[in-house]
């Protein structure tokens, strides 16, 4: 079973329809999936088909309640262990996977929770991610925010009391330039103590220049690790080649970073692969990049606008938090976030467990905060949401509803040196 | 027991031996845990005090704590001496606790860039209290570049493990002059208490009372471990058998004029 990904808007021409039904149905329509485009560069690493190998080796029916057992009693989680508790055989044992996590994550992060917020300034997007609400065949209203619209929503959202800023684009470069997104974080240094990015891949150097306008930390996902399923959904655009996405880590550290992010997008393919390729890729990056301050991300499908259909398919909430317990027994270290795409009982619920950092206040639409955050009239047009949110808790809520979970907010725990 | 048992750091004394973190507990809390644990000297992360005011932690700590403010997030020791000037600035006094990781899994220090943030520091006036491996050589350097005392780390930090290097914690307890205040690793009072009975000057914990079910508590049994272990140094600990009960027979009893 799968998403039915397709949709055709009647607005495109019969030129763009054409093209769109090719790539959709003749494979060999599209370009090189593997080869990198002009202008990316390439890094000498080997993280890649370490990770690849090991995922593409892995058979979850394979393991055994006895593995799982033993992986439990472990002081120290091997990658074998980790593979027990990914695998169907652990989920009678899910309880016990989330005591275990639950201890893990207070003894490095105590009872603490931090919270931030996206800023998404720009939806326009070159690429054809058929699962995405922000590909270029999708008929939704695009949106640049110039400078003083990008301050006017941090001014909004900084007032609401937030101190960490993750901003947001679609995949362009012509429409949103490394210049333009570095004059952003630029601004958001003004207002937010600590700033992220999660744009489209770049080259180091462009990830030093992003690090000179005040960026420390570099989210990317990977979709899915599996190759071939990549190519069935990344149709078009340079997002298409999975290599240079894949290095994008690396090249943000090598680039000076802070830290990076990492991620599946769970319920595009096998999620025990897609986890288990997650969590090896934070796992040799820290190995080559001791240093480096590492996360993990868990997003699950959500619906789109004009496809209200899209669903994680076999993750239900019981897989993602048995996904979750394995990722903080194998990586005790490691910041995870769960974004607003899970319920409020979920996020309630899991920072219990296993999550570090979970947003507040969010939109995944363009301009639209002081509308969202204040129930004003925005004088301006505001552009579509990537996806639809499942909590729309605002930051004072947030903040007010962890403080009664028994958890300690964190708003900052970051300085820019 | 003598009443004038102080310990010393940088020309400042205190009477209580246990330094409290803050990092891992909720705020609300900061104030019964140093209370119940009678503690005179609190560290805090800078970077968590880089804070607007909606929970700067600087306002749950009683003013009567002294602070000795870490440079948890530094890199190297350029990093270190930069988060140490940022902290006198925001007025936490100039104790400084050295903290250098480029290790974002176990978080263990990188002993030279500490020795070298340490020189800089101390020559600024700072009262320098370094976290440090405990490496005997490296110690000996940190007193030459001017620490107030030695941190040597019992195991990883938040691991509760308790004294994993302690036959080299207590070469540094032998053999350097300044006091060596163990921190890190140290899940359980009675760990605390051993400390203390090897000569450690003074015990540093955070992980272990915030995990613990009751954390005002947890302070007071820290609080109470810590004063024990000292006075059974103080008092000179009895022998310990290695091997059976002792022999009636002395081997030198031969021996005539």
């Amino acid at each position: 079973m799968d998403n039915n990904y397709f949709v055709d808007s009647d607005k495109l021409s019969e030129a763009a329809l054409a093209k769109k039904h090719k790539l959709e149905n003749d494979p060999s329509s599209r370009t090189d999936h593997m080869a990198y485009m002009e202008g990316m560069e390439r890094i000498k690493s080997d993280v890649m088909d370490r990770v690849l190998s090991e995922m593409n080796s892995y058979d979850a029916s394979a393991y055994t309640y006895a593995d799982v057992r033993a992986a439990l009693a472990h002081d120290n989680c091997t990658v074998e262990d980790f593979k027990a508790l990914l695998s169907p055989a652990a989920e009678p044992f899910l309880e016990k996977m989330a005591e275990k996590a639950r201890l893990e994550t207070q003894k490095h992060f105590g009872n603490t929770v931090y919270l931030f917020t996206p800023l998404y300034i720009a939806n326009y997007c070159e690429n054809y991610c058929v699962y995405c609400g922000f590909n270029c065949y999708n008929d939704i209203k695009r949106m640049k925010l110039n400078m003083e619209q990008i301050e006017h929503e941090m001014k909004v959202i900084a007032d609401s009391g937030m101190e960490e800023i993750l901003i947001l684009t679609g995949e362009s470069r012509a429409q949103s330039s490394v210049e333009y997104i570095g004059e952003a974080c630029k601004l958001a240094r003004k207002y937010f103590r600590m700033v992220g990015i999660e744009i489209y891949p770049v080259n180091t150097e462009e990830y030093r220049y992003l690090h000179e306008c005040g960026v420390d930390y570099v989210t990317v996902f990977q979709e899915t690790y599996n190759s071939d399923r990549y190519e069935q959904l990344h149709l078009l655009g340079h997002k298409r080649v999975f290599p240079y996405r894949f290095e994008a880590q690396e090249r943000a550290l090598m680039g000076g970073m802070r830290g990076i992010a990492c991620s599946a997008l769970l319920g595009l393919s096998d999620f025990r692969k897609d986890a288990l390729a997650s969590a090896l890729h934070v796992y040799y990056l820290q190995r080559k990049y001791p240093h480096a301050e590492i996360s993990l991300s868990c997003p699950r499908l959500r619906p789109i606008i004009n496809n209200d259909e899209i669903n994680p398919l076999d993750v239900h909430e019981k897989q993602l938090c048995q996904v979750l317990c394995a990722y903080r027994i194998f990586l005790p270290f490691c910041g995870i976030t769960v974004s607003s795409r899970e319920s409020e009982s979920f996020r309630n619920g899991i920072v219990k467990i296993a999550a570090t950092k979970i947003s507040a206040g969010v939109s995944t639409g363009i301009g639209d905060h002081e509308s969202k955050y204040t129930g004003k009239d925005s004088d301006t047009a505001e552009g579509d949401e990537q996806f639809e949110i499942n909590d729309s808790r605002s930051f004072s809520q947030m903040y007010k509803d962890m403080s009664g979970e028994g958890l300690q907010p964190v708003l900052n725990d970051y300085l820019y040196v | 027991m003598n009443k004038d048992d102080k310990l010393i750091i940088g020309g400042h004394e205190f009477s209580s031996r246990f330094i409290l973190g803050s990092g891992k507990y909720s705020l609300n809390l900061i104030e019964a845990a140093v209370k119940y644990a009678g503690a005179e000297i609190i560290t805090l992360a800078v970077r968590r005090t880089n804070s607007k005011e909606h929970e700067n932690i600087l306002d749950y700590i009683p003013k009567n704590v002294t602070l000795l403010p870490n440079t948890s997030g530094a890199r190297n020791a350029d990093e270190a001496v930069r988060i140490a000037r940022l902290a006198r600035e925001l007025g936490c006094g100039d104790f400084v606790k050295i903290e250098i990781m480029r290790d974002s899994k176990y978080l263990l220090p990188d002993n030279q860039e500490t020795v070298r943030a340490t020189e800089i520091l101390a020559k600024e006036g700072f009262v320098v209290m370094p976290y440090m491996y405990p490496d005997l050589n490296t110690a000996r350097d940190l007193v030459n570049a001017g620490a107030a005392s030695v941190m040597p780390l019992a195991s990883p930090i938040g691991s509760n493990k308790g004294l994993a290097t302690r036959d080299f914690i207590q070469i540094l307890i032998d053999e350097i002059d300044l006091p060596i205040i163990v921190d890190a690793g140290i899940g359980r009072p009675s760990q605390a208490c051993e400390a203390m009975e090897m000569g450690a000057a003074a015990v540093m914990s955070n992980t272990a009372l915030a995990t613990a079910g009751d954390l005002p508590v947890m302070a007071e049994a820290f609080r109470q471990a810590v004063e024990a272990g000292r006075k059974a140094y103080l008092a000179g600990l009895g022998r310990v058998l290695t091997r059976g009960a002792a022999p009636s027979d002395t081997l030198t009893g031969f021996l005539h004029d």
